[in-house]
């Protein structure tokens, strides 16, 4: 009985005396810093892990290629030797000897053209093919043969036809990067719920408002997932195009740093070629993200 | 009296390779304009199939449907249907959603700031006005069947198809909700068939109540007379002796003359 009684009077008394202006101030601080430092936290625990073992393998690299007569280069003879094109990526002394810029640029630029006119072109023939049965029973077993063609399978046809370099890389481009997107346009058209035909055919829509305003958006993730993919299969294929077609762009670039036996050159471009496929793939997956906000499933 | 609605010798018959399964048999029934006809039968006995074949998603076999003594066979905005899962698009607006319906009915009748107001009304009537500008994903089950009848009612059907409207709702939600669709009957005076499992919604909600015998070759058994006097107060209804005995007779037929025999 007595216990809770002297309690109260210490609770009591604390706020009414020097406590108060602590109170007073406290409420608003700790939640900010702390979101801070719980960002900070979060941050660091995504950051941290990949830092420590890049320095690891780094770490190694350079014991492993430090001795004399090592095949390739340790990681800071790399970085002294291609000081310069890091440094000043904008250079351009005419013909092919040009800044990196310009070669992942020239690569860049083949990319998008051959992956827009894929993705139009596969979400289309995706949406012929999910939608009517007997385009799926006429083109599905010439699809699934064709897409095991390797990209650089068709670089030789692809030249004999257009008789120019140019072209051929995009047509490897678009021929590499349309199987995936036709794919799973199909299979995203195929699965969208009765529900929403049947809703579709009680509004009495259209084809094309059916086909704006119902399959695009219901078929939209899956849409996304074969963009992916070919966003992918494109920038691996252009690389191994471009080594054989030569000229400007990132493909010849290393070809052209094996030909001239600069070793350190080439793992420069390699660094590059991953960080833009990387960068590549964010930005499908974000547009991918921000599209289709609405489609799950309510 | 004309007939409003006419289901005529409808015959349904499912063919999977050389197997034919009969589903529905020799259907007949007539609704008068502004009467609340709901289907009572077990699972399976082609209730759903039947409203189907009146919403034109799918055809008849033999047989037909007669709307104002015209023959209608493809779907349409004349027999707007509540689905059972709401079929809300996800990715639309509940005001989207309704919009959908109302800019294709009334796409040369009304102007667009008039298409504006039809929406927010029929929104106002379900009382899902306050939602207009979420998305399914982010309202109750409850609310989404109600956007859902908010969807049908803005298309002015001729008829409303409710398919189990109610059937995935908590029972408190489902009260609530008959209620609405109660009053919004008094108010309209739409011509409503409602399909059912549910003896008490079926008694409660409707002027008639047509039950189906078990498929397959499934039958209008019987069709009941409801002559409770509207507005029905669901609490008064509990000890009213024509809603018991209306109650009773539904029991009777489907717990005794026909029994779901897969279900026992």
């Amino acid at each position: 009985m007595n216990m809770p009684a002297t309690k109260m009077d210490i609770e009591t008394a604390k706020p009414a005396g020097a406590a108060a202006p602590v109170v007073a101030m406290t409420p608003k601080r700790p939640p900010r810093t702390e979101t801070y430092a719980r960002m900070g936290r979060e941050t660091a625990v995504r950051v941290i892990p990949p830092l420590v073992v890049i320095a690891l393998l780094m770490l190694v690299w350079e014991l492993v290629c430090r001795r004399a007569g090592s095949a390739l280069p340790p990681p800071s003879k790399v970085f002294k030797d291609t000081k310069e094109l890091i440094l000043d990526p904008f250079f351009d002394h005419g013909g092919i000897d040009k800044g990196l810029f310009w070669h992942l640029s020239a690569s860049l630029q083949r990319v998008a053209l051959g992956y827009s006119l894929s993705a139009i072109a596969g979400i289309a023939l995706g949406v012929l093919v999910g939608q009517s049965v007997w385009a799926m029973r006429g083109l599905d077993p010439l699809f699934q043969v064709l897409r095991t063609i390797p990209p650089l399978a068709w670089l030789p046809l692809s030249l004999a036809a257009f008789r120019d370099g140019q072209p051929s890389a995009i047509f490897v481009i678009f021929i590499t990067s349309i199987w995936p997107i036709i794919i799973n346009t199909a299979v995203g058209i195929r699965n969208i719920p009765q529900d929403y035909r049947n809703v579709a055919a009680v509004v009495q829509l259209n084809p094309l408002e059916f086909f704006a305003k119902i399959m695009i958006p219901a078929a939209a993730p899956y849409i996304f997932t074969g963009l992916r993919i070919g966003i992918g299969l494109s920038w691996l294929a252009i690389v191994a195009a471009e080594m054989l077609i030569g000229g400007v762009g990132i493909g010849f670039f290393i070809w052209d740093a094996w030909n001239s036996s600069h070793i350190s050159e080439i793992i420069l471009a390699l660094f590059y070629v991953g960080i833009i496929g990387f960068v590549l793939d964010r930005l499908i997956a974000g547009l991918g993200k921000i599209v289709t906000r609405g489609t799950a499933q309510g | 009296m004309t007939a409003y609605l006419k289901l005529d010798h409808i015959d349904k018959i499912f063919t999977r390779g050389a197997a034919a399964t009969e589903v529905l048999k020799d259907i007949n029934l007539t609704i008068e304009k502004g009467e609340y006809v709901s289907i009572i039968g077990h699972s399976g006995c082609g209730k759903s199939t039947l409203l189907n074949i009146i919403a034109g998603l799918t055809t008849a076999t033999i047989g037909g449907v007669l709307l104002e003594n015209r023959e209608v066979n493809s779907p349409g905005p004349d027999r707007a249907v509540v689905f059972q899962n709401h079929s809300l698009l996800p990715w639309l607006t509940v005001y989207e959603n309704v919009k959908l319906g109302v800019d294709k009915v009334f796409a040369r009748t009304k102007t667009r700031a008039e298409r504006d107001a039809w929406v927010m009304h029929n929104l106002n009537l379900v009382q899902m006005a306050h939602a207009r500008d979420k998305r399914p994903s982010e309202i109750s089950g409850g609310m989404k069947q109600r956007v859902g009848i908010a969807r049908a009612l803005a298309m002015e059907p001729k008829v409303l198809l409710l398919d189990e409207p109610f059937g995935a709702l908590d029972a408190l939600t489902r009260a609530h909700l008959q209620d609405s669709v109660m009053a919004l009957h008094q108010k309209l005076g739409n011509t409503i068939l409602m399909i059912t499992h549910d003896v008490d919604e079926a008694v409660l909600l409707s002027d008639r109540i047509v039950m189906m015998t078990n498929g397959p070759s499934a039958r209008i058994g019987e069709v009941l007379e409801v002559p409770l006097a509207r507005p029905r107060k669901r609490l008064e209804l509990a000890t009213n002796t024509t809603y018991l005995k209306c109650r009773q007779r539904v029991l009777e037929f489907l717990y005794e003359r026909h029994r779901f025999v897969e279900a026992a």
